[in-house]
């Protein structure tokens, strides 16, 4: 058995265990990315629609998703754009891309978030009435992460109609909190922008929020960094770097 | 046949790989917060170790003695590589929470041991029995840790709401402490504890006596 140890010997086993190895490993990925795919993109749809409040019936969520119609908006005009499918734009990749995003300045990003997408996917859930609800893209730096997540607006264009966080690692049990469901619920009804400014003053403050306010929401207990980061990031998506000239668009009918 | 029983159950408690050999402790801490990811984990790690075992003793023979560990690894990596695809496929939301701890397997040192210490020197199927074996002894570790975390730290079992919280409107006031990762520490002591006082055989011998004058 001498011979196991030759050079010969090691480099064949290192090669025969190489291709093999390769061979499982890739094959395992083809096969299964189609159904990987899948689950991303039902993630999105289920996550946009829980933002705007439409019930899944029977899990059957293309059939709800039929109601919401995705569009392009280029972040510097607040108009619709044609300039690419929608169903291939990919808004996270984009922000990453030189050629597809602006690096903001220490001032305006306040979100924390350095590189914003030059155009980004928004949703428009239309009923016989015209608009009834849009569902905007959000993210910005929480604790220890970045959180994505949507908000929806009614038809308005002011009063929260729902509000979630996709992907976060905040801390479990404080910042994670954001997912708690009656927490989240604190944001419906309540106006982004204020009576006579177009900047928003919705944010989270220090404990209970009184129900009678517009603009205050819960902050989180235990979690002071990541309430903030929360405040900041809807801050900025609702301001003037963010959608508030698309939304002041859409509600002159110009958008 | 004693022998080949002796091998599947002695890891569980006897020879417990996070309990005796302090094996594999890191991802014991990163993913007990929630039981139905922990459990998701252990069955993950058992698949790895179980096959990563038979493998390594079917071609134990053919592997040059100079580049075994590299071997080793190349067909651990492959398995935890699949098994984290089929993950994404097929338990998605799970696969999210786990994130880089399914592929920090590949570094989990009870795989690694094993193959090492066990698979190399035996046939392959004593070596299958083993890696199931020390695969549930560390599933009995994560789960007892992942029990105690999420009952204390959401109020919960497996999602189940079983105390119910302050923030949902019950009388139980979470401890945020089991929810960090350092809990699993105490947790786990508490468990080589228990052990210990169960086996004595384990208890290792003290290395030094205190000087009579001390006590």
């Amino acid at each position: 058995m001498a011979s196991k140890d030759s050079i010969s010997r090691t480099v064949m086993v290192a090669l025969a265990l190489c291709v093999v190895c390769s061979v499982v490993v890739s094959s395992a990925a083809v096969v299964l990315k189609e159904q990987q795919v899948a689950n991303a993109a039902n993630e999105k749809k289920a996550n946009i629609l829980a933002a705007a409040g439409i019930a899944v019936v029977d899990g059957d969520l293309d059939a709800a998703f039929a109601q919401v119609t995705p569009k392009l908006v280029d972040m510097a005009t607040g108009q619709f754009t044609d300039a690419f499918d929608t169903n291939v734009y990919d808004d996270v990749k984009a922000a990453k891309d030189p050629a597809l995003s602006v690096a903001l300045t220490g001032d305006q990003d306040i979100a924390s978030i350095r590189r914003q997408a030059k155009i980004r996917t928004v949703y428009l859930v239309e009923g016989d009435n015209g608009l009834e609800k849009v569902v905007l893209p959000v993210h910005g730096y929480g604790l220890w992460s970045t959180l994505y997540g949507f908000i929806a607006l009614e038809a308005d264009l002011n009063t929260v109609a729902g509000l979630g966080f996709y992907s976060h690692a905040e801390t479990p049990g404080l910042g994670g909190e954001v997912d708690n469901p009656r927490w989240k619920a604190v944001w419906n009804g309540k106006q982004v922008f204020g009576a006579d400014t177009s900047e928003p003053l919705i944010g989270l403050i220090k404990g209970t929020a009184s129900p009678s306010s517009k603009h205050d929401i819960d902050g989180l207990a235990g979690a002071t960094l990541t309430s903030v980061g929360v405040t900041n990031l809807v801050r900025f998506w609702m301001g003037k770097d963010g959608f508030a000239p698309f939304l002041a668009n859409l509600k002159a009918g110009e958008a | 046949m004693s022998k080949t029983k002796d091998i599947l159950i002695s890891p569980i408690f006897a020879n417990n790989p996070i309990a005796l050999q302090i094996l594999g402790v890191c991802s014991a801490l990163a993913v007990t917060s929630s039981l139905s990811v922990t459990l998701v984990m252990c069955i993950a790690l058992t698949t790895v170790t179980t096959f990563s075992n038979l493998f390594i003793s079917i071609i134990r023979n053919q592997v040059p003695n100079n580049i075994r560990i590299i071997v080793q690894m190349t067909i651990i990596a492959s398995l935890v590589i699949v098994v984290d695809q089929v993950l994404k496929a097929y338990a998605y939301e799970i696969s999210k929470q786990l994130s880089v701890f399914v592929g920090l397997i590949i570094t989990n040192c009870i795989v690694m041991g094993r193959a090492e210490a066990f698979a190399m020197q035996n046939p392959p199927l004593p070596s299958l029995l083993d890696g199931i074996g020390n695969g549930l002894g560390y599933s009995v570790v994560l789960l007892f840790v992942g029990f105690l975390r999420e009952l204390f730290g959401s109020g919960s079992l497996f999602g189940v709401e079983v105390l119910p919280l302050i923030t949902n409107g019950g009388w139980y006031y979470s401890n945020g402490l089991m929810l960090l990762p350092p809990s699993a520490f105490f947790v786990i002591g508490g468990f080589i504890w228990l052990l210990r006082t169960w086996k004595k055989d384990q208890v290792e011998p003290a290395e030094f006596t205190l000087a009579k004058h001390t006590k």
